[in-house]
């Protein structure tokens, strides 16, 4: 429009000045056989993940990662040969987004807020956040455990999907905000409602819009209009009840509180109507 | 409800040649052909046809003769068979009309308006029997410039390079899943691949574990909206890591696996349980911003240590040029635009036919944009959707592509008539079904070699159109617009094809 | 009047720019001016959100010794000498011009291909004529002259002590570039960094957008683009950077300058609630939010996207109905913070008290003196 449309070459945001990891283990890495404690404090999103890769495959399995601001992908390269047993990973204390994306088997801990895209398309692990998630939690989760302590923002554990033993599981001790679990194909969601007042309903609309697979189980209350159409509303069985002690019980270990308590409140279930939400909109 | 539709297409059987062998019957998962055994007579049911003219390949004693019904309604330009028709069928059931295939409207074919160029007395041609002619090809980000030391007089290379994966053809197998279309059909498009040393791209559906080892090394596996079967170890597994945002014959939308497609295997591919529909959202739920899609492409990245080479599918549409530049930006190795006449195995007839705009104009305005910005070479460009022939394909090449997908083409090769009822999940050829008494019509050892012969046929033709072109190496045609001239287009088409007019 | 440039046809309209990228916006409710250092080093920290074809940052309270005038920020791009010489005869005929100078940069800063950049404290000069016309639409017509009629100069700040600084880099270079963290002191900086899809390397087309003493930052892309410019178009707001933060800067002066509406409503107008949830209010509300989308059907900006928008004692977060880009709001005491990523906020602020995430279409409005920014919290997350 200005006839300035000259070239400008190519600026790597996320590539440029990437210092070796070697240099960066031998300044901000403290190794002690098993143990590690990275300062990323001055690091990339790639120094952090080029520094844990390398920590594991020297042997770490218990990593502390203090000063994190922001950095991404933590835990996503740990794609470790078969001999390697999962790592622990620490978090201090505010992790970017996609945190522990493809997550393979590893636990990830937050001592703080997590933003968007945790666990993202995670394969198998535990990702525990002692704080607030973002958006779109549990993105596409097809394995593994995630526990947010308070609230997780909009399209919490959209699309999860679950297969034979593979039964991903996102347990949220808040509320959430709208379309959670949208077009959710398998797994469990839990949303705990513990900062809710009293008869407060949770803050999500649309929730389980396209679901079609897998269950949400909800303590406190929710309207019908905050429903998605694809979604029913059970009460709980037993075999329900077995489920939700057992991760509330999880949840109360890992965060503390009183699970008996936590278990007094009401729970509902949200079932799928249909395998097939869309089977009827086409003409052939 | 009785139906208004009329038949699309008209059987007829010549009795006399007809020997009751009942061929067609079994060959036809529509039921039309029905043998009555009384009267010693096959019947057929116009309504049922689709005209995939299976039974009439089949028929031993060519006995049958399948065409399509002429416009049987009062002749109108603007009411055609087709809106009429549609509108009955809608009528009927209230739903979204669907399709398979690619477009079949009358928008150009740009590729039908470019002329090639011959080299004539200043300048030799070279024959390709007998001379080199190289269409090795390298898909991936190159650098800006090498760092080479010199020791001894000997010349070392220092940079470390970006991942490329090299190919022996400019022709790529474009992203058909393993789900959409048969095991047979996709384990063929890996088999010929594998053989002629090029890459199929196994779309979104997985690539199934056993595969993984023996044809890894030839795919490309998809990552998009429905992340079915996407972990470490199929991202791992594969050459190239696409990225797919969008589909040409479909933009904006995305795609329903109907739950009686998802078969055992399937769901085991998928990682998804039996039955249920395989949803892919529109949109990539984490990606709703350039600077989201760097996300997922570094997170890719992350996840295979930046040893794989990751490409963004687009399908082509208004601004695709500038979308190409923020791709590439965004941190893509390699760019595919998929144009207006792509392929689907289903799609709603309304966005099929008109939404996106033709590959060659988005290729076209996508190759000069990238260079103008000076970041060509950042990315190589794959063009995709209604790559019909060799000559199709080397014309892209000229526009600027580095190499280009054939979907459509590919599955012609393996028997599809382009019967567009792809969704029906009833292809008598064995392609786009999972029913396993249709899909074992189609044996991959066979179909495979079918498949190897297209990529050599076409091959061998555009080594014979480089060679009459006097070159040697199939980059130095790429982005070489002198090459073609346009007839028969307008001044603003040139001008956005970059392309002179025949004879200027 | 504002002026509206020709074209032939539609046709012939530039594209609009798409962008995305990271946002940030901190304010100090009690007015207490600050440095940079803060804004600079939360955008730092999302240096991945953008691509480094843009970047820039607007200041609050920068110019106490001039702040009864409009400063009028000016590029002159390709060095056109000329462009600035038909602007000041311009600025002579039709403002008193009580200073000007050339923006200092600093010269250790190497960036693409800059432009001449000036600054104008300005009066208006009104004929008789004028005189009726507020002081406000009279400079904006004036803005509005010269973006569409001398090529190679844009006005890009024209508020009362309120100062946009941008142009094509990272934005901490942009920073360094303006020696903004040693030369100005403001109580609200607002700062973007960007990731644009289209016609890179153009200083005018980073953010933010400003109009008077009204700023932009945007994240995302306005899919209602055509339909918000024609209708803007139609109240003589005529879109010269064609990009679809553009739309909202005016659309925020036609909204709450012109028409006086307060941002609770105007971010109504943007982000609507869903019919379904109209369907769902009191008779009262339902009424209001039906005519609301009626009337401003045009102005409803739809698509993804988080802007920050900020005047004079106020800085204002919102996001589109469905939330398709990120915002996180976080205070500590007299400070406000809306950044597009909360670690970014944490990274200049370690000590945060409260950190949130209002649902999508709900305002973030920061105010002074006042605690506003908090009522968005409970319905929050």
């Amino acid at each position: 429009m200005n006839g300035l449309n000259v070239k400008f070459g190519y600026r790597d945001n996320f590539l440029g000045d990437i210092r070796p990891v070697d240099e960066l283990i031998a300044e901000y890495t403290v190794l002690d056989g098993g143990k590690a404690v990275i300062n990323a404090g001055a690091m990339k999103h790639k120094e952090v993940n080029d520094v844990l890769r390398e920590v594991a495959l020297r042997g770490a399995f218990e990593i502390t990662v203090n000063n994190v601001y922001g950095q991404r992908y933590i835990g996503t390269r740990l794609v470790l040969p078969r001999e390697y047993k999962p790592v622990k990973i620490v978090i201090n204390n505010f992790p970017g987004n996609d945190l522990g994306m493809f997550l393979k088997g590893h636990q990830i801990i937050v001592n703080g807020n997590a933003q968007d895209g945790v666990g993202n398309t995670m394969d198998d692990g535990e990702i525990i956040v002692h704080g607030r998630a973002g958006d779109v939690v549990a993105m596409s989760v097809r394995g593994g455990k995630v526990f947010i302590r308070d609230n997780v923002g909009y399209r919490a554990a959209i699309h999860m999907k679950q297969y034979k033993e593979k039964l991903p599981v996102l347990v949220v001790g808040g509320t959430a905000q709208d379309f959670l679990g949208e077009y959710m194909a398998g797994g469990i969601v839990m949303l705990l409602g513990l900062n809710l007042r009293e008869s407060e309903p949770h803050r999500a609309n649309y929730i389980g819009t396209g679901m079609h697979g897998g269950v949400i189980y909800l303590r406190g209350t929710v309207e019908q209009h905050q429903l998605g159409k694809e979604v029913g509303v059970r009460n709980l069985d037993d075999a329900d009840r077995e489920i939700v002690a057992t991760y509330v019980k999880k949840y109360c270990e890992h965060f503390g509180g009183n699970a008996e308590e936590i278990l007094k409140g009401n729970f509902i279930k949200l079932l799928p109507v249909s395998l097939r939400p869309y089977g009827k909109i086409y003409a052939y | 409800m009785y139906s208004y539709l009329l038949p699309e297409f008209t059987i007829e059987r010549s009795e006399d040649k007809c020997i009751r062998c009942r061929v067609c019957e079994r060959q036809c998962a529509n039921k039309v052909h029905e043998y009555d055994e009384d009267l010693n007579k096959i019947f057929s049911s116009n309504e049922l046809c689709v005209g995939c003219q299976r039974c009439v390949a089949l028929c031993p004693t060519n006995a049958l003769y399948v065409h399509p019904r002429v416009y049987d309604y009062r002749p109108n330009s603007s009411w055609t068979r087709d809106k009429v028709q549609n509108l009955k069928k809608q009528a009927e059931t209230g739903g979204v009309i669907l399709t398979g295939s690619g477009n079949d409207k009358p928008y150009r074919i740009y590729w039908d308006h470019l002329v090639l160029n011959a080299s004539q007395v200043t300048n030799p041609s070279i024959d390709p029997l007998r001379e080199p002619m190289e269409l090795k090809t390298f898909l991936g980000r190159k650098p800006d410039t090498l760092e080479i030391t010199f020791e001894e007089g000997k010349a070392s290379l220092k940079s470390q390079l970006n991942p490329n994966v090299p190919i022996k053809t400019p022709l790529v197998f474009s992203a058909m899943s393993y789900g959409a279309i048969s095991y047979q059909a996709y384990k063929s498009l890996a088999m010929a691949a594998k053989e002629f040393g090029t890459l199929f791209n196994t779309g979104e559906g997985g690539l199934p574990e056993h595969m993984r080892e023996e044809f890894g090394g030839n795919a490309i596996v998809q990552c998009a909206s429905g992340r079915f079967g996407v972990d470490s170890d199929y991202l791992n597994s594969a050459q190239i890591i696409e990225i797919k945002i969008g589909q040409g014959a479909k933009p904006g939308i995305g795609g329903h696996l109907p739950g009686e497609k998802v078969s055992a295997n399937i769901a085991e591919t998928r990682m998804i349980p039996m039955g249920t529909d395989a949803l892919s959202p529109a949109p990539q739920h984490d990606i709703y911003s350039i600077e989201d899609l760097s996300m997922l492409i570094y997170a890719l990245k992350e996840a295979t240590n930046y040893e794989k080479p990751v490409s963004v599918k687009i399908a082509a549409v208004h601004n695709v040029a500038a979308i190409a530049s923020g791709i590439v930006r965004a941190g893509a190795d390699i760019v595919a635009i998929d144009g207006i006449r792509g392929g689907t195995g289903a799609a709603p007839l309304a966005t099929r036919d008109n939404v996106g705009i033709p590959m060659e104009l988005a290729l076209a305005a996508v190759d000069k944009r990238l260079r103008e910005e000076g970041i060509r070479h950042k990315c190589s460009v794959l063009a995709a959707g209604g790559i019909r022939c060799s000559a199709d394909a080397i014309k892209a090449i000229a526009l600027g592509a580095d190499a280009v997908y054939i979907g459509t083409a590919a599955l012609v090769a393996m028997g599809c008539t382009l019967c567009h009822k792809c969704y029906t999940g009833k292809c008598n050829w064995g392609i786009c079904t999972q029913d396993p008494f249709l899909t074992k019509r189609l044996n991959p050892e066979i179909t495979s070699q079918k498949l190897v012969n297209l990529l050599k046929g076409w091959s061998h033709e555009i080594q014979e159109m480089l060679g009459g072109m006097g070159i040697n190496a199939i980059e130095s045609l790429r982005g070489n617009r002198e090459h073609l001239r346009g007839v028969g287009l307008e001044e603003w088409e040139l001008n956005v094809l970059g392309v002179k007019g025949a004879g200027e | 009047m504002l002026v509206q440039k020709h074209f032939e046809s539609d046709r012939f309209i530039p594209d609009k720019e798409m962008d995305a990228c990271g946002l940030f916006g901190v304010m100090n409710t009690k007015g207490e001016k600050f440095g940079g250092s803060m804004a600079i080093n939360a955008i730092k920290n999302m240096k991945v959100r953008g691509s480094g074809l843009g970047g820039g940052f607007a200041i609050y309270g920068l110019y106490p010794e001039y702040k009864e005038y409009y400063a009028l920020h000016i590029m002159y791009q390709n060095k056109n000498l000329d462009a600035k010489r038909r602007v000041e005869a311009f600025l002579k005929e039709h403002f008193y011009v009580v200073y000007d100078e050339e923006i200092p940069t600093n010269p250790d800063v190497a960036l693409f291909f800059p432009p001449i950049v000036w600054r104008y404290y300005v009066a208006p000069q009104k004929k008789s004529e004028d005189q009726a016309i507020p002081d406000d639409e009279y400079v904006v017509t004036r803005v509005m002259y010269l973006n569409t009629n001398v090529d190679d100069a844009y006005v890009f700040s024209s508020g009362k002590d309120v100062g946009v600084f941008k142009g094509v880099g990272f934005p901490e270079e942009i920073a360094d570039y303006f020696m903004l963290d040693k030369l100005y002191q403001g109580y609200i900086w607002t700062v973007h960094s960007r990731f644009p899809t289209n016609t890179p390397g153009w200083w005018g087309g980073a953010h933010p957008f400003n109009i008077l003493d009204w700023t932009v930052v945007h994240n995302g892309e306005i899919s209602s683009y055509g339909t918000n410019r024609r209708y803007l178009e139609m109240h003589n707001y005529y879109c010269t950077l064609h990009t679809d933060t553009e739309v909202l800067a005016y659309a925020v002066d036609l909204l709450m300058r012109r028409q006086n509406l307060p941002i609770e409503i105007v971010s109504k107008i943007f982000a609507p609630p869903m019919w379904d949830a109209i369907e769902q209010m009191n008779e009262n509300d339902k009424k209001l939010f039906t005519a609301l989308r009626m009337t401003y059907a045009p102005l409803l900006m739809n698509g993804p996207f988080t802007v920050i928008i900020a005047h004079h004692n106020e800085m204002i977060g919102l996001t589109d109905r469905i939330r398709l880009r990120p915002i996180t709001a976080g205070a500590k005491g007299d400070f406000v913070f809306l950044s597009s990523e909360e670690a970014s906020i944490r990274a200049v602020c370690p000590d945060l008290e409260i950190a949130w995430t209002p649902p999508g279409g709900e305002p973030v409005v920061v105010r002074m003196n006042s605690q506003d920014h908090l009522l968005s919290v409970k319905k929050s997350i």
